[in-house]
């Protein structure tokens, strides 16, 4: 592999770590929210954070750079914080991988916390634990390989992201270009053999988390919960 | 200090409007069938619902006023509770899962000592287990020292036997019975069995659809005959006394007051104390001593009332044996006119059985 490459691999991991990290901040509150609520708008506010599952990347980029972009309301935003425009940098494609890959962090984190019930909850608060407390020391315990899932799949997806970082990042070394994009490159110059070992690499980087997680469920379900 | 609740609620199918004055000493029974509401109130007062217009008291603390707008959460009140089902956490040693509690109260306020309760429960072999290697009785054992070590004011017990089989329910309740002896932790205990109730409860409310039907000392509550149909197994009398002696011809006799009773012969020693459930269908009647009877259970009596029983052609007599120590007999209508027993008549009762509790 040439140089570049591996600095395209480095800005990947790098794209999706930022990514990943972005998304459990996010979304934990948004899986426990809806994981909770009794709200008429729950079905709604589920349905607005599934919506990137469905949309075409291109959808989603394009209204993401009109969102970001100079004129767009966040593009404002950003310049007159000092930050400059999001687009065709860094800072944008993260943000827009966030937006893309959201329900797959969001869905299995709603799904363990759905899934821990309400009793140890109340156990919890005949134990004096407020409901601070009670999250961190027994719904993120509980619900631990749900975050184990929330995070591959964060950043799996982050890694593999194509469509989106095309729309809004373009194709800039070093900034934006990252793994699919390369793919797409080499591809296009008849670069087969440099194709082969980024693609092949991703296969076996996605098998190899995915094993992960089904090992991992599997271990938690034999387990079991009581 | 006493425990002092109004608790009204109204959903679909169900209303709750209760008003309920606890001792707070002791072991109280909220007694009553499924879907009665007495889950809800014992809910209610650990703060876990919020029920509208309700008012909770203990001592001097108000925990709920909605007339106020008071309302105390869960996790700010001195209660223990013990679910149903153990609901011990599953990523916690059984070590862990006891401190839990314990650690999130202030060292002052910690009035029981762990090692104390950790050998009340018995439960010092498996401290280091995970709860999944636990049995049922020994889940629910771990979830009871769990409560009982963040030392509450009040310890609510929401049918903790009920998801057990005959054989654990037995392992456990002795357990219950040391609790209620050696610490002086006020207990409401949700039932909607009648040998548990009356083996272990001082004071006993019946709920039935959301309403109390009766309220007292358990002996009390059992005598009136109006409530013994509330009760599943048939009306019954309690009898506490303590073991005097050890018989001949695998017996024992059990002192209550200045009566004596033979009961087959029980494995404790002379001076426990043990409770007996005599029910009324074993109870007969004689107008005059019997001497050439099977039965060694005779006791003088005055017939202090006469009611109507559960089915046509029933009736429910109360016997009075003195000292406050009443019976209740279930005879046939006919008997009871072929015999005169009208209150004030003295009689001699006969008691064919004694489930020892």
């Amino acid at each position: 592999m040439s140089g570049v490459d591996l600095s395209v691999v480095w800005l990947t991991l790098k794209l999706a770590s930022v990514v990943t990290l972005l998304l459990l901040l996010i979304a934990t509150p948004i899986a426990w929210w809806l994981s909770q609520t009794q709200s008429k708008f729950k079905p709604a506010v589920g349905a607005i954070f599934a919506i990137p599952l469905v949309l075409p990347p291109t959808v989603l980029g394009f209204y993401l750079l009109l969102l970001l972009g100079p004129n767009g309301p966040a593009g404002q935003l950003s310049a007159a914080l000092g930050l400059g425009t999001l687009p065709f940098s860094f800072a944008g494609i993260a943000i827009a991988c966030a937006v893309h890959s959201l329900p797959f962090v969001v869905q299995p984190l709603q799904n363990a916390f759905e899934a821990i019930g309400k009793r140890p909850l109340e156990v919890a608060a005949t134990l004096r634990a407020s409901p601070w407390d009670c999250f961190w020391h027994v719904v993120v315990p509980m619900a631990r390989p749900g975050f184990f899932t929330a995070i591959v799949m964060g950043f799996c997806h982050s890694i593999g992201e194509f469509g989106v970082v095309l729309m809004i990042g373009g194709n800039i070394p070093g900034e934006t270009r990252v793994l699919s994009v390369e793919i797409y490159n080499h591809v296009e110059a008849m670069e087969y053999g440099q194709a082969h070992w980024l693609a092949g690499g991703m296969v076996a980087f996605s098998f190899i988390a995915l094993l992960a997680i089904y090992m991992i469920n599997h271990r938690a379900s034999q387990r079991g919960t009581l | 200090m006493s425990v002092t609740a109004a608790f009204h609620v109204q959903r679909q199918g169900f209303t709750l409007d209760v008003k309920i004055e606890l001792p707070a000493t002791g072991i109280s029974a909220l007694y009553g069938a499924s879907g009665s509401g007495k889950t809800t109130c014992l809910r209610a007062m650990a703060g876990l619902e919020r029920l509208p217009n309700s008012f909770f008291q203990i001592g001097q603390d108000t925990w709920q006023d909605e007339a106020n707008g008071i309302f105390v959460p869960p996790h700010q009140r001195q209660v223990g509770y013990v679910f149903q089902e153990a609901s011990l956490f599953p990523h916690l040693d059984v070590a862990a899962n006891l401190q839990f509690g314990m650690k999130r109260i202030a060292p002052v306020q910690r009035q029981v000592s762990e090692s104390h309760i950790v050998e009340l429960l018995g439960l010092s072999p498996l401290l280091k287990r995970s709860p999944s290697a636990l049995s049922g009785g020994e889940r629910q054992r771990v979830a009871i020292a769990r409560a009982l070590l963040t030392s509450p004011r009040l310890l609510l017990m929401d049918e903790p036997l009920s998801a057990l089989d005959k054989g654990l329910k037995q392992e456990i309740l002795p357990y219950l019975e040391r609790l209620h002896r050696e610490l002086a932790i006020p207990v409401v205990y949700v039932s909607h069995a009648a040998d548990e109730v009356t083996r272990l409860a001082d004071h006993l409310v019946l709920i039935d659809h959301g309403e109390i039907k009766a309220a007292g000392p358990i002996k009390q509550v059992l005598l009136d005959h109006q409530h013994a149909e509330l009760f599943n197994d048939g009306a019954s009398s309690v009898i506490e006394g303590r073991i005097s002696r050890h018989l001949e011809h695998f017996a024992s006799e059990l002192k209550f007051g200045r009566f004596a009773l033979r009961l087959s012969q029980q494995d404790h020693p002379v001076g426990q104390q043990l409770r007996c459930r005599v029910f009324a269908s074993d109870v007969s009647v004689c107008l005059t001593q019997p001497h050439d009877t099977s039965i060694s259970n005779i006791f003088p009596a005055k017939v202090s009332h006469v009611a109507e029983g559960r089915r046509p052609g029933e009736k429910l007599v109360t016997l009075d044996l003195g000292e406050e120590q009443q019976l209740l007999a279930q005879l046939s209508s006919h008997s009871v006119e072929r015999l005169q027993i009208h209150p004030g008549h003295h009689v001699w009762a006969q008691v064919k059985s004694v489930a020892v509790l």
